[in-house]
């Protein structure tokens, strides 16, 4: 079948009730997607189907014949600059083992293409189906207020 | 004083070009020499203590030294590649580690490059078995399930490059890289002397460059490593004091984060082999732990897409197909029938019933005696007031976000292996074990781990992966499902424990008399020793669980800290004091503990007015060297507490990387948050019932408390670990605000079935 990734039209020969996670991973190399849960309930393997943010465990291949898929691979600008989420991740110092992040960083994308200024109770709403286990969600909710300018940047202290 | 130059220097043996090795202390030593292409490198080893002499000899091999655990190497193109004998996994420990090196050598930040050192022998974080046998200083066994028969085996196979204890910065950053980055330094310095035929005395170092500053000569490390390689080791290391720290104690960003961002990362379940294609594999293990496979069923699974392989394993059934997602449907269709055991029997009142048992058999002498002063009993019989209680505490599962997985290809005698593992030399004992080949026949690829919290300290995952991968003989991906994971996890026992405290005619605490189930590790974990108490007896009593059971964020210390602060509370109540008071009284001849309690109440406000169901809760705990203190703010105005701050103060010595620190202190706080209010695995029929995070629920950002983080440098020379010490006050902060807050005194956790 064929469906468009990352802007790209890719044809795919697989079992129409095939997640979406597993054709990205397995027959498409883009493993920044990540298998958390296999029900939905984690986050991590959250994609964006046709710009809304979808659970790819849980969302079979059949849904997106036709559509666009956006992965974290595709979300840097074509320059391949970071996206300014990617931007306050790294400001912001989130990612603890990182393993999550991908899909932390999709559903916030989702949101501030949405909303772009959030209050933090949308925030919370928006990410609440996105589990971090080492608990960064102090910093994500931070940077998500930096990326769309309703927060400063920390300042990072000089080394010398 | 530092570790290195409280001991005797021996003279430097004489160098030999290309390669040398010098004797530099009793307990250091250290290697140089020169690579290809004319990089330097410096390398720093730590031998025993003063361990027994049987087994130092076991430790120390054949000729008296051990292995390299700390490396630098200096390029001709300027390059510092600091060489980290420890694993990364989310806690920071590759940067932080670096930072130490680069900050002894003064080199330019810029050009310092991590490798986390490749899972054998001559990495080997020989300093954790130092420590072990080193009585002053004790970490948890987290190695011990990874080798047979305790650590005298595990001291002999030297399987322990392992990253767990809270270890990195305190153990191998402060007596390896500091030491490896010093003597580097030292020999650029000789060779920029010799070349220039002045004083060393008179040269500086500087962000990467040598300089002279009177005759205003300057050469780059780089120009200076092939020459620097030739010079004679330094005697006597030179440690930098806090004041000449230029990176260390700074918060440098963490070199490992922006590949966390797009994507690019590599965990264990995204390893691919270059040229091959691979097969991947699903399992079902028996529900029961030990069980076998008595029967059969895979007819419908067999004709499925994709698929492969079934194999019968007899401890597992394994499904092999060309997609994970085809091989955990087929596995779905599988019906299999388990051997029938008395632990079939064993539910969760049960488990706690045998508990009680043994703690009543125990009564109030009995079990095994941890720590004794005065008399607890005699007091405690003619004590003014009396004060009791008992709690109890869940079995918890690590349910890191990564499911635990391993790639492995086994042919012709050899086995390549690619996992995530907090311990990679006992990944690769464990493969060569389970293959009956030596270890030297089997290479094991490390790769970032998608969360650890301990359960990466096991090598279940890459014995399973090394036999399917023998029966197939094709490279195979193995992938636990979320429910595998949590239903075959080496789980946070569960345990109970009973206080007994007695208090003088002027409310005084004079007594405190403890007897709980099980010690795992660490050992000084149900100790109060920091509490001024004059009569103590701690105690424990083993009772059986069928359940494995292995190390949890922080260890022993998650459920004696929420055992010890809950009572501390309890007595404060019984007496009528206020609970911070009462610490106060306790700690006054522990001043480290008392200057972080009285940082973390002012933090808080502690005393000042909170709307009505609103409430405060204080506890401290000492863990891996460090020393937390933490207020929790709880609302309790809607059917379910909701913690909306939490304020923490940490003295862990020194913080090396201060943010980074503090990130471990937040998540810390939030694993603990989580296991307190939710975390519960239950057993039915012998069973782990629990399956996914569904059921097995966590907290979301949605319920996540404002976190705000103090440091308090205590004493740079005793430095404390962050990757666990976070965690153990926040449980009991939790409960003790929601007695504050007007609710229930919690004496067994989780919080939330007390609000179902």
């Amino acid at each position: 079948m064929k469906l468009t990734i990352n802007g790209k039209m890719q044809e795919i020969t697989a079992d129409p009730a095939t997640p979406i996670l597993w054709a990205l991973r397995e027959q498409l190399g883009l493993n920044g997607t990540k298998f958390g849960c296999g029900i939905a309930q984690c986050g991590a393997c959250t994609v964006h189907l046709d710009g809304r943010p979808v659970r790819s465990c849980s969302t079979p291949l059949s849904q997106a014949e036709g559509k666009s898929i956006v992965t974290i691979e595709g979300i840097a600008s074509g320059d391949g600059a970071l996206n300014r989420l990617q931007q306050a991740w790294i400001s912001e110092q989130v990612p603890q083992c990182g393993y999550c992040q991908s899909g932390q960083i999709m559903s916030a994308a989702a949101l501030l293409a949405d909303n772009p200024r959030p209050s933090d109770e949308q925030i919370n709403i928006a990410m609440a189906g996105n589990i971090c286990r080492c608990g960064m969600y102090g910093r994500i909710r931070k940077a998500i207020k930096v990326a769309a300018g309703i927060d400063s940047e920390r300042q990072q202290e000089a080394a010398t | 004083m530092n570790e290195m130059s409280e001991v005797i220097a021996e003279t430097p043996e004489t160098p030999k070009a290309g390669k040398k090795r010098g004797k530099w202390t009793r307990r250091t030593f250290i290697g140089a020499g020169l690579l290809t292409g004319g990089a330097l490198v410096v390398g720093v080893a730590i031998r025993s203590g003063k361990p027994p002499e049987r087994l130092r000899a076991m430790l120390a091999g054949g000729d008296g030294e051990i292995l390299v655990n700390s490396f630098v190497k200096i390029g001709k193109d300027n390059i510092v590649t600091a060489v980290v004998p420890h694993v990364e996994m989310g806690q920071g420990a590759h940067t932080a580690l670096a930072q130490m090196l680069a900050d002894e050598l003064d080199a330019d930040w810029n050009n310092v490059r991590i490798l986390e050192a490749p899972g054998d022998g001559h990495f080997a974080s020989h300093n954790i078995a130092r420590e072990f046998l080193a009585p002053e200083l004790k970490v948890p066994s987290v190695l011990e399930p990874t080798v047979d028969g305790g650590f005298l085996t595990l001291a002999k196979m030297m399987a322990l490059q392992i990253t767990g204890g809270s270890f990195s910065i305190r153990g191998t950053g402060q007596r390896g890289m500091r030491a490896a980055g010093a003597a580097a330094r030292a020999m650029l310095v000789a060779a920029a002397a010799e070349k220039w035929q002045l004083p060393a005395s008179e040269i500086s170092v500087d962000r990467g460059i040598v300089a002279h500053a009177k005759s205003g000569k300057r050469a780059a490390f780089g120009e200076l490593a092939e020459a620097a390689a030739k010079q004679a080791l330094p005697a006597q290391p030179k440690l930098k004091t806090p004041k000449d720290f230029k990176l260390m104690g700074k918060p440098i960003a963490r070199l490992d984060i922006p590949a966390k961002v797009d994507g690019t990362a590599i965990f264990g379940i995204d390893v691919q082999i270059p040229g091959q294609k691979l097969s991947y594999a699903a399992v079902k293990a028996p529900p029961v732990v030990g069980a076998k496979v008595a029967k059969m069923d895979a007819s419908a699974a067999k004709a499925m897409p994709g698929v492969l392989q079934i194999l019968n394993m007899g401890d597992f059934v394994a499904v092999v197909a060309e997609g994970y997602w085809q091989a955990q449907q087929a596995l779905n269709q599988i019906t299999v029938e388990y051997s029938k055991s008395d632990a079939d029997k064993i539910d969760t009142a049960a488990i706690f019933a045998g508990y009680g048992k043994a703690l009543d058999e125990a009564g109030a002498d009995g079990g095994d005696t941890l720590a004794e002063t005065g008399d607890a009993a005699a007091f405690f019989a003619k004590a003014a007031k009396k004060v009791t209680a008992q709690y109890h505490v869940p079995f918890l599962a690590h349910a890191a976000m990564e499911p635990m997985n391993c790639t492995a290809w086994v042919r012709g005698g050899l086995c390549d292996v690619w996992a995530g593992s907090q311990s990679p030399l006992g990944a690769r004992n464990a493969a060569a074990k389970t293959l009956g080949i030596s270890a030297d026949k089997v290479n094991y690829h490390n790769t970032y781990l998608g969360g650890g919290f301990g359960r990466r300290s096991e090598t279940d995952n890459i014995e399973m992966a090394v036999r399917i991968a023998k029966a197939t003989g094709y490279p195979v991906k193995l992938i636990w499902s979320r429910e595998e994971d949590t239903q075959q996890d080496w789980y946070r026992p569960s345990a109970s424990s009973r206080f007994e405290a007695g208090l003088d005619a002027s409310g005084k605490l004079m007594s405190w008399n403890n007897i709980h189930t099980h010690l795992f590790d660490p050992q000084e974990a149900p100790l109060v020793s920091y509490y001024n108490i004059p009569n103590s007896l701690i105690r424990k009593v083993d009772a059986p669980m069928h359940l494995r059971f292995g190390p949890w964020r922080s260890v022993d210390h998650s459920q004696q800290s929420w055992f010890i602060e809950s009572f501390v509370d309890e007595i404060a109540e019984a007496a009528g004091k206020d609970p911070l008071a009462l610490r106060r009284e306790l700690l006054a001849k522990s001043p480290r503990h008392l200057a972080v309690l009285n940082r973390v109440a002012k933090m808080a406000g502690w005393g000042s007015a909170l709307p009505a169901k609103h409430g405060r809760g204080i506890a401290i705990a000492q863990s891996f060297g460090s020393i937390v203190a933490e207020v929790a703010e709880v609302d309790l105005t809607a059917k379910k507490p909701r913690v909306t701050k939490v304020y923490c103060c940490a003295d862990p010595g020194f913080a090396m990387n201060p943010d980074g620190y503090t990130a471990q202190m937040e998540s810390g706080i939030i694993y603990g948050l989580t296991a307190a209010l939710y975390g519960e695995i239950m057993v039915k029929n012998g069973a782990v019932q629990q399956s996914n995070f569904h059921d097995y629920p966590m907290l979301r950002m949605n319920e996540a408390p404002d976190i705000f983080v103090e440091i308090i440098n205590g004493d740079a020379q005793r430095l404390g670990g962050g990757g666990e010490p976070g965690l153990p006050p926040l449980a009991p902060a939790l409960t003790n605000a929601i007695r504050a807050a007007g609710g229930m005194r919690i004496r067994h956790l989780p919080v939330a079935k007390h609000f179902a």
